[in-house]
């Protein structure tokens, strides 16, 4: 017997985690947060970012931060050291966050706060271009950084990550005048893979484009209050493909 | 090896469509997944991964069938369709535009399953 598992579209192969990341995502919009998924290669430069710009914004804004790490928490302790509530999700040899293993860690997270006084979460995923960008958590937005010193190739090596981003932050602006590389390069390649993203330059160190970093992301928080309940799966290459994340929850209501 | 949780999903879903036919249990001989080229997934790995974490299951034997969908992107200017790559850094050949359309390359799919119901298993008509 040779049976479709799904009538008309076909079962998405990730259609478990997805499961999970639409119930995340329920939860984000009933606290009214806007969740970004943070993602790069190890060393972009993430957790740099993150302390610069939580510190700038806050008290504008209340924050907390799910933090993914392999094995250690060293990147959790420095982001407490600014301030903001951290949870450390420790992923032991998985190279991505899952969106179990962010729903584990806001369980952890209600135990210290009612996530319905945040406006912003961070997730911080696990350094890796590659798989981090199949794998939804439940976030509103995803960002991609992409530091000057790892060249201008990657955006066509990795394309998946960059197709995926939302926003690519172009990192360690600062170090460019030691580097034979062109930032213009770069950020033609992240347009080749992805022609409409946003995409930044910024430096942690000297404080290049944190500006408009910050306003990048203010206006995703209003955007985000204004009009809650949008589901990023409903757009995007997968749907256009008739990959429809929300046709399939009936067969996987786990 | 994000394989390993690509499969650990795949048999969430497998273990779902299962409980359709509880109590019978079907023995399935073939999985036919859909993989497109513009994903993160690695044919080989995954056909590897299925088959250790398959032993000793319900689904034990049961192969994948992987089919390859190439990446495709439909041109701006002429909407002719054309495979993008690398090496043209994703360009249409027509116009150099960038990629801005996919139309397929995305696909993570499960397509079908060949089995059957096993009479031994399957419940006793009365």
């Amino acid at each position: 017997m040779h049976m479709p598992l799904e009538d008309t579209l076909g079962l998405n192969l990730l259609a478990a985690n997805q499961h999970q990341a639409d119930h995340n995502r329920e939860h984000f919009d009933a606290w009214r947060l806007l969740c970004l998924n943070v993602m790069s290669s190890p060393g972009a430069g993430k957790t740099s970012l993150l302390e610069r710009t939580i510190t700038a914004l806050t008290p504008e804004l209340a924050m907390a931060v799910l933090e993914g790490d392999m094995t250690t928490q060293l990147d959790a302790e420095r982001l407490e050291a600014v301030g903001v509530p951290v949870v450390p999700i420790t992923t032991g040899r998985a190279c991505h966050l899952d969106a179990a293993m962010v729903n584990g860690g806001l369980s952890l997270l209600r135990q210290r706060l009612d996530p319905s006084s945040l406006d912003l979460l961070w997730v911080e995923n696990v350094g890796n271009l590659v798989c981090p960008a199949e794998f939804e958590v439940g976030e509103h937005r995803k960002v991609a950084l992409l530091s000057v010193t790892e060249g201008d190739d990657k955006p066509l090596k990795y394309p998946v990550m960059f197709r995926e981003a939302d926003a690519v932050l172009i990192t360690k602006t600062d170090l460019l005048p030691h580097l034979p590389v062109e930032i213009a390069r770069i950020e033609a390649h992240v347009r080749q893979v992805n022609p409409h993203c946003t995409v930044l330059r910024v430096s942690a160190s000297s404080g290049e484009g944190l500006a408009e970093w910050h306003d990048w992301i203010r206006a995703q928080c209003s955007e985000q209050l204004d009009n809650p309940n949008t589901d990023p799966s409903s757009h995007g290459d997968r749907a256009v493909l008739g990959q429809d994340y929300n046709s399939v929850p009936q067969l996987v209501n786990a | 090896m994000h394989e390993v949780d690509m499969t650990k999903c795949l048999l969430l879903s497998m273990n779902q469509w299962r409980q359709q036919h509880d109590p019978a249990v079907p023995r399935v001989s073939q999985v036919h997944l859909q993989v497109g080229d513009f994903t993160c997934v690695e044919p080989e790995q995954l056909v590897h991964t299925w088959r250790i974490a398959v032993q000793n299951s319900w689904l034990a034997g049961a192969e994948l069938a992987i089919e390859h969908v190439p990446l495709m992107g439909r041109c701006v200017c002429c909407n002719a369709t054309y495979s993008p790559s690398q090496e043209t850094a994703y360009r249409s050949p027509c116009c150099d535009h960038p990629m801005e359309e996919i139309v397929s390359g995305r696909e993570l799919r499960i397509r079908s399953v060949d089995y059957s119901l096993n009479p031994l298993t399957a419940p006793v008509e009365s």
